[in-house]
């Protein structure tokens, strides 16, 4: 008790230098809690991903169709429970600065695929019925102010034309984590406006969404799959969703590696800031360790003092910088939009930002720490900041 | 009269190691601002000299990228004919009819897979862009399945080195040379026959269309021409605004990222600074009285205060520019969410961004050293010589 009413006194002497101290690391950790946000978004598709689901999608790349004939013959292997598809649609909303996710998928199937979408029973009727029919996430309806029964047209860059849909559902994600900025709509529809306008580009399929029955036999299945087409002309390459979304990822993993390595700048330029404050606080003050010392005071009381006042002025920025996370996240990943389908702070970024402010306070004690309790009495007497 | 820089300097130096954090704490931010400004000119010069001015790129109207796009012969043959296309050597019109994919490859080092471009060429193809230029091998000869890579293409991916083969489309191709494109985008690509591509990919149609103008002044005619004709459904865009509009999404994204970052940051150092300033104004006080009792003015303690901050700010960012000129030294490879491929591009310092820089560390030196400097001009004379 008597050494914290001494730290803290210690720590107010000079209330300009600490707040300002405060406010650097408050700063600090605010951007590193929000950078490392910003990394866990980038994997929030992969976090996000079942174990019992495949992706089977052509082997040259994305860009390439599979036949829809594919289907049945997925189906026929076994260890495979359900299979639905879907393709990317790549349209334009009003401008192109307006990007989210679009999707043709098989709607008789699809849902049953991917439980986490939550639509209620009677929207998913009003879906399936209607062939221009879409469904949209909540996201996009905070964002564009989507409603039930609104028209909305895009522009295809893929598939050319201008294309309607009436809003028929919106969709919930199940957690936190999922991804609620899609917009879903009949594959159908698509297919059949492609028999008309580009009958070769009809009856294909980007993706097939394999259900498994036990998510241990993934790897096996998998493997049955591109047997069974292997040396047709199109060739499949099915790995899990979670493989299929790293695989995302991985395309940019240099812009990853960047935010992540900026992250711990940050930290670094506030350990200099804050090692600079305790580097002049412990200078000024080395009369006064001289004279505890000449009172008998040992080096250990000096440190428990130095270090303590180092570790309250990094805890109480650390305390403001973590409780400002959240709101600030929040309003960042509003204003971002679409752009991260999922941006929420993890527990592992808040004990993180303790780690980052911990190492700040003891590493920035350190030096002074030592002089001080080096110090020989007469000298620190002597000595005059 | 002035206060000399002699003076202010010594300060610096009596307390290294203060000067030594703040200074450093500034070059670290200096770093980042740096960096972001190089990396984004890396990317627009890559994306920039990728296209010449005289080249026309046509792409299927709203397609926005090459591999979204598709035009037919008909309409290939529609566009050839047009009057402002140049002319080569051997009397035919300068356009190569491409056709253009993604292909999923392996890293070399990672082994993960990442999209690469594929661009089928026609036999003008090497003529339209002169920084091509084969460095090892030979040009893949028309009519057989043969491809040449890129010279970065060649360093990152699995099997797109010389002699080495790739499979995909049903085929082994092999690959009989490497090309250097001046590190412009082509370097991230590999190119083979567009009528074997085609082949192998079953299709029928191409992808985009590049031609050469005979006059490059005539491109609003061509332009206004092709994109109101009936029979066509293209879009006619300058070779180097194509380029350009590529990369916008990503140039934005690393724009807006550094900058914000770089504010955020700097929020950090100039408090450092401050800190600095401040303990420094407050161990002098009775310097500061005696400099004002031997007559120095208000005026002059502020400059040489502020100087003070000016070249701490000085120091962190020459050594932040100097930590930030190194990485000139790597090359950074990444997806273009735009065209959907792997593009790679390396960070570069021009004159320009050393300016920038360094004045956005005399800034940060003078916003921190400011209200400092402001509180040691304004001590009174007596209450400072009683300081002591």
């Amino acid at each position: 008790m008597y050494y914290f009413k001494l730290i803290i006194r210690n720590a107010l002497r000079h209330k300009l230098r600490t707040g300002l101290t405060v406010l650097g690391i408050v700063v600090a950790i605010l951007a590193f809690g929000l950078l490392r946000t910003v990394v866990d978004a980038w994997y929030a598709g992969a976090e996000a991903a079942s174990k019992t689901r495949l992706v089977t999608r052509n082997s040259i790349s994305l860009v390439f169709s599979l036949p829809l004939t594919y289907a049945s013959r997925i189906r026929q292997i076994d260890g495979v429970k359900a299979v639905s598809h879907a393709n990317w649609f790549g349209g334009v909303y009003v401008t192109e600065k307006n990007f989210f996710p679009q999707f043709a998928v098989q709607a008789a199937t699809y849902f049953d695929l991917y439980p986490e979408f939550v639509v209620p029973p009677d929207q998913m009727r009003e879906f399936m019925r209607d062939r221009k029919g879409a469904l949209v996430g909540r996201k996009l309806v905070n964002t564009y102010g989507f409603r039930i029964g609104d028209a909305v047209s895009l522009r295809g860059t893929i598939f050319p034309g201008t294309w309607e849909f009436v809003v028929r559902g919106i969709y919930d994600g199940a957690e936190a984590k999922t991804d609620t900025s899609q917009f879903f709509f009949q594959w159908d529809y698509l297919n059949e406006t492609l028999k008309k306008a580009a009958p070769r580009r009809a009856n294909s399929v980007g993706v097939y969404i394999i259900s498994l029955a036990s998510s241990d036999r993934a790897a096996e299945v998998a493997a049955a799959v591109d047997k069974t087409f292997k040396n047709s002309l199109a060739e499949t390459l099915t790995e899990t969703e979670q493989a299929f979304q790293l695989g995302f990822v991985s395309m940019t993993e240099a812009i990853v590696v960047a935010i992540k390595i900026v992250s711990f700048l940050v930290i670094f330029i506030i350990m200099a800031v804050m090692a600079n404050t305790m580097a002049m606080t412990v200078r000024e003050r080395m009369a006064e360790y001289a004279t505890l010392k000449a009172l008998g005071f040992g080096p250990r009381h000096l440190t428990v003092l130095i270090f303590g006042e180092s570790l309250a002025i990094a805890g109480f920025g650390a305390a403001i910088g973590i409780a400002l996370t959240f709101p600030v996240a929040d309003k960042f990943g509003k204003a971002l939009g679409s752009l991260f389908p999922v941006f929420n702070v993890n527990p592992e970024t808040i004990y993180m930002q303790i780690a980052a402010s911990l190492s700040v306070g003891v590493i920035a004690a350190l030096v002074p720490c030592v002089r001080a309790a080096r110090i020989r009495i007469v000298d620190g007497l002597r000595s005059i900041g | 009269m002035k206060i000399p820089f002699s003076y202010t300097f010594r300060n610096l130096w009596a307390r290294k190691l203060t000067t030594l954090l703040t200074a450093g704490g500034m070059a670290l931010v200096v770093f980042v601002f740096a960096t972001v400004l190089m990396l984004e000119e890396g990317l627009r010069k890559t994306l920039v000299e990728t296209g010449s001015y005289d080249n026309v790129v046509l792409i299927r109207r709203s397609a926005q990228t090459e591999v979204q796009s598709a035009i037919d012969r008909a309409q290939a043959a529609l566009i050839e004919s047009q009057p402002e296309v140049a002319f080569g050597a051997d009397g035919e019109r300068m356009v190569s009819k491409e056709t253009v994919v993604l292909v999923n490859l392996n890293k070399r080092d990672s082994e993960k897979p990442t999209n690469v471009m594929i661009r089928g060429v026609g036999p003008h193809g090497l003529a339209l862009r002169p920084q091509v230029h084969i460095v090892e091998g030979r040009m893949f000869r028309p009519g057989a399945s043969e491809i040449v890579a890129g010279r970065n293409a060649a360093e990152r991916f699995k099997g797109a080195g010389i002699g080495e083969t790739l499979w995909f489309g049903q085929r082994e191709w092999r690959v009989v040379g490497t090309f250097d494109a001046g590190n412009s985008g082509f370097d991230s690509e590999i190119w083979g026959d567009a009528e074997q591509l085609m082949q192998a990919f079953r299709r029928s149609i191409y992808s985009v269309l590049v031609l050469k103008l005979s006059d490059p002044a005539r491109f609003p005619e061509l332009k206004a021409r092709l994109e109101s004709d009936q029979r066509l459904t293209v879009e006619a865009k300058r070779e180097t605004a194509f380029y350009a509009d590529q990369s916008e999404v990503l140039a934005n994204f690393i724009r807006y990222l550094g900058l914000t970052l770089s504010i955020i940051f700097s929020v950090g150092a100039v408090i450092g600074a401050m800190i600095t300033m401040y303990a420094s104004v407050a161990s002098r006080t009775a310097e500061i009285g005696t400099l004002r009792a031997l007559g120095f003015r208000q005026r002059s303690v502020l400059a040489a205060f502020l100087l003070e901050a000016v070249l701490l700010g000085l120091v962190g960012g020459c050594a932040g520019l100097f930590l930030a000129s190194f990485m000139q030294l790597f090359t950074i490879s990444t997806m273009n969410w735009q065209s959907f491929s792997e593009l790679a591009f390396s960070f570069t310092l021009t004159p320009a961004i050393t300016v920038k820089t360094l004045a956005f560390a005399l800034v940060m030196g003078v916003v921190g050293g400011f209200l400092p400097a402001i509180r040691a001009a304004r001590l009174s004379i007596i209450d400072a010589l009683r300081a002591a």
